[in-house]
């Protein structure tokens, strides 16, 4: 399986890489929309992470045979991410809602906050 | 199977999709059910805390699947300490909400104030690593919507920031629980203690990998410095009973470290051996440094509250991060108090925001200006750790815990530098607030003596109308005072209840034999 240089493992590895940098380098820009999108990959890749921590099987069904010797995968790690996709999912919705919230009350998405005292404390 | 131990998950569970649901739009209805939710809740964890104080630890299988494969909750005497808190947190905290009419200002507060009781507790109750995960979500999204309480733009942006800060933490405590999962093969914490013990040494550095993931996203839970960055925005800018509530979240994540590296990762295992005592001791002495320092520095009523729980987290931390009995228990009568005396000084926070804004500075005297002081004052005197209150006895403990430390020195120092530097931060803010309050009103006076009648009677009406509602805000916060004499006055029992708690957690054998039978060690 692996004469390749292009095997599943290696295939697998490098998106959850990508999908990691890519994230990192937009959590750190100055806008939520990149952000939000940063996040969305760190989830994406989180989610291939976890489905591999099972180890990564070809054409094997999640099941215990009882009856013959048949090769089978992890299917705990197909549960677990499972829950983190909805659980990420909703809490995406729910970032979207707030950064939307902030924007059209600050006419500013900026992650940042004010820090001049005089921009401040309008809501105190 | 006792059947009971689940009960604080599922009750709040059950009342706040009720309350969104049917009691919706009856202001009046829906403050009865969250308030019989929370004193039924706080009669539950009264009965599971006697369970729990025999020392048994008690096991629940979710469905009935046994352990490694199924969901397990626990009942041990930390975790019984702990539901126990927060569900005395949340009554006063309800009515302290009802009473000044905070839930009145937005949306749904009390079925998001449910459902993050559920997700406290749960985190509290559950023996399952990534069961743990879900329940530090339920109580994220809840806190989410609870942080942004009835809106402004300020509490928008921290919101997000605190949201983005999260999520963040969420990720990285799912790459921790996936690295664990590709080596030990479970994410039953019991289970897990057995396999990662068997793992011999030379093989363990992916697990070392997760171990210390794992530290991050607790430590980001609990605030330490460098992961403090999300605490002073959000507490600060969310609505300061919300901030009250929120004093117990800290603790989750130090209830987390303690209850991982304890029972998983204990201080007696070679592989990760000092790994959290090591980078935990330093980390908890900045943390306690940089919090004294900013309650020094802040200019905002609820920032240096907020800096306040920074300071008692460093505090808490500290002891935890000595991993030996006595740290444990001196960390657990901590616990105890500094929760309630974060949640006190964020609700005295809040009497003194409510009636002249946020900015500490001196401005005309506010209504009941002299209970307000005298409530601060006591609040101050506790989180800074002075003598009468539990805070002094708290702190004491945890320099008694630390004697043998090799570091006892850093420790004593920076704990009692850090007391003084509140002691001294706490106090510029009360007299500002209190004292020079007095001097202010002599200048306005000259301006009001031209029109005496109106200024006088828009002043009368003011403080009329300011005035009346009060009462039940003020028995919320005499609550969490007395709350904390009692926690001076029985320090016997508590620290005694605390020293059975440490050695329980000492001996996790009994926790692991609970959950998964009888094993072969």
């Amino acid at each position: 399986m692996s004469m390749t240089f292009l095997n599943i493992e290696f295939l697998v590895a490098s998106a959850v890489g990508l999908l990691t940098a890519a994230g990192i380098y937009l959590i750190l820009r100055r806008r939520t929309f990149p952000v939000i999108l940063g996040l969305s990959l760190l989830t994406y890749g989180v989610n291939i992470f976890l489905f591999a921590s099972g180890r990564l099987m070809v054409n094997a069904p999640p099941i215990l045979n009882k009856y013959a010797e048949v090769p089978y995968t992890d299917p705990l790690p197909q549960a677990l991410v499972l829950t983190a996709i909805v659980i990420s999912f909703g809490m995406t919705a729910v970032v979207v809602m707030i950064a939307l919230a902030a924007y059209l009350s600050a006419r500013d998405d900026k992650i940042d906050m004010p820090h001049h005292p005089e921009d401040e404390g309008e809501d105190a | 199977m006792n059947h009971f131990l689940i009960a604080p998950v599922v009750l709040p569970a059950l009342v706040a999709p009720f309350i969104i649901m049917v009691v919706r739009h009856h202001m009046d209805l829906t403050r009865i059910f969250s308030l019989a939710s929370t004193v039924l809740l706080l009669a539950i964890s009264l009965v599971l805390a006697a369970q729990a104080s025999t020392g048994e630890v008690q096991v629940y299988e979710l469905g009935n699947w046994s352990a490694p494969f199924g969901i397990v909750l626990v009942l041990d005497r930390l975790s019984a300490m702990m539901v126990l808190l927060t569900s005395v947190l949340a009554l006063v905290i309800n009515l302290y909400v009802i009473g000044s009419g905070w839930d009145k200002r937005g949306a749904n507060f009390h079925a998001l104030f449910q459902f993050q009781l559920m997700g406290i507790i749960g985190a509290f109750l559950t023996g399952d690593a990534f069961n743990l995960f879900v329940f530090f979500e339920v109580l994220l999204i809840a806190s989410y919507g609870l942080m942004i309480h009835s809106g402004g733009t300020r509490r928008f942006q921290a919101g997000v920031q605190y949201v983005v800060y999260n999520l963040l933490g969420s990720t990285l405590f799912l790459f921790a629980l996936g690295t664990l999962y590709s080596v030990t093969g479970t994410l039953n914490m019991a289970d897990l203690a057995v396999r990662v013990a068997e793992i011999p040494a030379e093989d363990t550095a992916l697990l070392r990998v997760g171990a210390v993931m794992l530290l991050l996203v607790f430590a980001i839970k609990a605030a330490v410095i460098p992961l403090h960055f999300w605490l002073p925005a959000s507490y600060a800018n969310a609505p300061l009973p919300v901030a009250a509530l929120f004093a117990i979240m800290t603790k989750v994540g130090a209830y987390a470290i303690l209850r991982m590296y304890t029972l998983v990762f204990g201080p007696d295992l070679a592989t990760t051996e000092g790994l959290a005592g090591a980078w935990l001791m330093p980390a908890a002495l900045v943390t306690l440094m940089i919090g004294a320092i900013g309650i020094l520095g802040s200019y905002r009523i609820g920032r240096l509250v907020a800096f306040g729980a920074i300071t008692s987290m460093g505090t808490l931390l500290t002891a935890i991060a000595l991993f030996s009995p006595e740290g444990v228990a001196a960390a657990l009568y901590y616990t105890l108090h500094s929760t309630l005396a974060a949640a006190f000084l964020f609700l005295v926070a809040d009497l003194i925001s409510e009636r002249q804004g946020i900015e500490i500075t001196a401005q005309r005297l506010m209504p009941q200006s002299g209970l307000i002081a005298v409530l601060f004052f006591t609040g101050a005197i506790a989180m800074a750790g002075m003598p009468p209150l539990s805070g002094f006895l708290g702190k004491l403990l945890v320099l008694d815990a630390a004697r043998d430390h090799d570091m006892v020195w850093w420790i004593w120092g920076t704990i009692l530098i850090g007391s003084l530097i509140t002691i001294l931060g706490m106090a510029r803010a009360g007299s500002l607030l209190f004292w020079k309050s007095h001097s202010i009103p002599v200048a306005p006076s000259a301006e009001t003596s031209q029109q005496p009648y109106e200024e006088e009677a828009n002043e009368q009406d003011d403080t009329a109308e300011r005035s009346a509602p009060a009462a039940l805000p003020f028995v919320a916060c005499f609550a969490l005072l007395s709350g904390l004499i009692l926690l001076t006055i029985f320090a016997g029992p508590a620290s005694h209840y605390a020293e059975a708690t440490a050695a329980q957690l000492f001996a996790p054998e009994i926790y692991i034999e609970a959950v998964l039978g009888k094993v072969t060690p």
